[in-house]
């Protein structure tokens, strides 16, 4: 056997990688990062040490009140955001889910009407959530329906206002469910029905599961639209019906902030904080389930 | 045909082993809206000038061939001659496809399965089918096993026995009958595919359709599937469409060769070039192109 002498070509040495081009490139993209994170973390810091100073328990055990904001708290409006979310959910999730079966696993995308409603929707997806105030006020609490100021009312405007994004998120947890499964199922003589009950829709049920529950964060972070269907404030009472007068964590913070007394102000700042672990604990949920149920096919 | 004239299978009875389990008697109607396709000559599947469309787009033409009962038909041909499109309008899963059209007559038992009243949804249990990648549900093996008698309706008075006998026959019981309730992704791809066998004849069918059902397979497992497929010919229709050459000749009874010739616009349509014994494809096969393509000159 004869020896052989590696030569190394010096080219592979001294490729295109020398450059500043790339050094630069990488050096905006975490600058670009570290700004997003320096103003979130920012906001969450002047949050954390402005509430801490009244979050206590009167903050949930408390109704609102304009005459002793030192020991008042926010007990309707947290109680009035639960019964919202879980009516928003009980409106939202249903039509959401039901349309986005429709649009996935039924619709022709060679028909113009269909190609026409999933345009639609994508555009929805984009309209102020105070639109979506305007047209319950409208049609809901005045005109047609005239149910009122009442909780009924705030959860339909929510439910439209995150009705977009559930259909988008459902389909596409739906449309991760691979199609080997569908033919499997189809050509053992299920129907079309079958298929998507009994096999694509439980595979998809971590993706739809995850999409809802941030939408739903989502909703619940809202004040425009309630403001204009009657999220009163000061309301010393909670929701005991869907009928019922009703007020919630942003319409509280709305109220709380132009108040002139720092007690007040140290009440919205208590508030802000509230709302922000209810959201974080919901989308630390969602986080849980993608993990826990995430199917690899 | 007059209108009433009714056929009766017994699905039960082409299972091989008898147990307890009521004979289940399925009936056809045959309505006078489906035609029976004239001239058809025996065979459990009788294809009539059979012409398949992808919107514009002409992708099999000139069909005629006849699958024939409890035996083992090969497809086969070089990549896009159309074979694997042929065997989805078996069992109507072309369906699926958007824009897919299918012209001529794929008569089942003389009838008509693109007629006008027939249930595709009965189609499908009768003509089972195998696919390429082992697709299992993410269920447990035994209700991949039980899926499809749940689904259809069969009455079965013990599912436990229906899922053992399908499993034995697929020849997989020995390997999983202890872990039943355990999902069928942790089975190997080998198993997994036998598992998709066991869940297609569950439903009793009379035909499985396989399509490149060990492409995916290392040899030992694909050996394996090739003797049940052997297997499964005492009691099963089989029609399979494969790449590998050796695999049509060492289990198929009969072959058909298929090839894509293009025309003047350059649209390349599968044709049926010869269908004959397997032993005579391979043997003396007579078509020029046949025989290129079996030798391994082109394809």
């Amino acid at each position: 056997m004869t020896a052989t002498t590696l030569v190394v070509d010096q080219s592979l040495k001294s490729g295109r990688r020398k450059g500043v081009g790339p050094t630069v490139f990488a050096v905006a993209l975490w600058a670009c990062l570290a700004i997003i994170c320096a103003f979130l973390f920012f906001v969450l810091a002047v949050i954390i040490q402005k509430g801490l100073a009244r979050f206590d328990l009167n903050l949930v055990t408390e109704h609102p009140s304009r005459l002793r904001p030192d020991t008042s708290g926010v007990k309707s409006a947290l109680f009035g955001t639960i019964w919202i979310m879980v009516l928003t959910a009980l409106i939202a999730l249903p039509l959401g889910i039901a349309a986005a079966v429709y649009l996935e696993e039924y619709a022709d995308n060679t028909r113009w009407w269909n190609r026409l409603i999933e345009l639609n929707i994508q555009n929805l997806a984009a309209v102020p959530s105070v639109i979506y105030g305007i047209l319950t006020l409208g049609f809901v609490v005045r005109g047609p329906l005239s149910i009122g100021a009442v909780l009924l009312a705030g959860a339909i405007s929510l439910a439209l206002l995150i009705l977009p994004v559930v259909i988008i998120t459902c389909r596409e947890a739906l449309r991760a469910v691979p199609s080997e499964i569908r033919s499997g199922s189809l050509a053992l003589g299920a129907t079309q029905w079958q298929t998507t009950w009994r096999q694509v829709l439980p595979s998809a049920v971590p993706g739809i599961a995850t999409g809802s529950i941030l939408a739903l964060s989502r909703a619940i972070g809202e004040a425009a639209p309630l403001l204009l269907v009657g999220a009163t404030t000061f309301l010393t009472f909670n929701p005991d019906g869907v009928f019922s007068r009703y007020t919630v964590l942003p319409t509280q913070i709305f109220s709380l902030v132009p108040l002139d007394r720092v007690e007040f102000r140290d009440l919205a700042y208590s508030t802000i904080l509230l709302l922000i672990i209810v959201l974080l604990v919901m989308n630390a949920l969602a986080i849980w389930l993608r993990n826990r149920y995430q199917r690899r096919w | 045909m007059t209108r009433s004239e009714q056929r009766t299978v017994s699905t039960e009875q082409r299972t091989t082993q008898g147990d307890s389990t009521p004979e289940k008697q399925v009936t056809i109607e045959r309505s006078n809206t489906v035609a029976p396709v004239e001239g058809a000559p025996d065979g459990v599947i009788t294809l009539k000038d059979l012409e398949v469309f992808y919107s514009d787009f002409r992708a099999v033409t000139d069909v005629n061939m006849s699958f024939g009962s409890r035996e083992i038909t090969a497809l086969i041909g070089p990549s896009g001659c159309g074979k694997s499109t042929v065997l989805r309008c078996l069992n109507r899963m072309n369906d699926l496809v958007p824009g897919a059209r299918v012209e001529g007559a794929v008569a089942y038992h003389g009838v008509d399965i693109y007629g006008e009243d027939v249930d595709v949804i009965e189609v499908r249990r009768r003509i089972g089918m195998v696919f390429q990648k082992p697709n299992p549900f993410p269920k447990s093996i035994y209700d991949n096993v039980a899926y499809g008698p749940r689904v259809t309706g069969m009455k079965v008075s013990d599912m436990d026995t229906v899922v053992e006998r399908a499993l034995r026959g697929a020849a997989l019981w020995d390997e999983v009958k202890d872990k039943l309730k355990q999902n069928a992704f942790g089975l190997s791809g080998g198993q997994q595919q036998r598992l998709c066998i066991a869940r297609a004849i569950a439903t009793s069918p009379e035909v499985i359709l396989m399509d490149e059902p060990c492409s995916a397979l290392d040899p030992i497992a694909t050996a394996k599937i090739e003797d049940l497929m052997v297997e499964l010919a005492s009691t099963y229709t089989i029609i399979i469409v494969t790449h590998n050459m050796q695999q049509a000749a060492r289990v198929s009874q009969r072959t058909g060769f298929f090839t894509a010739e293009a025309d003047e616009k350059g649209q390349r349509t599968g044709k049926l070039v010869e269908f004959d014994t397997t032993e005579h494809i391979f043997g003396n096969p007579s078509d020029a192109r046949t025989e290129a393509y079996i030798t391994g000159r082109f394809g």
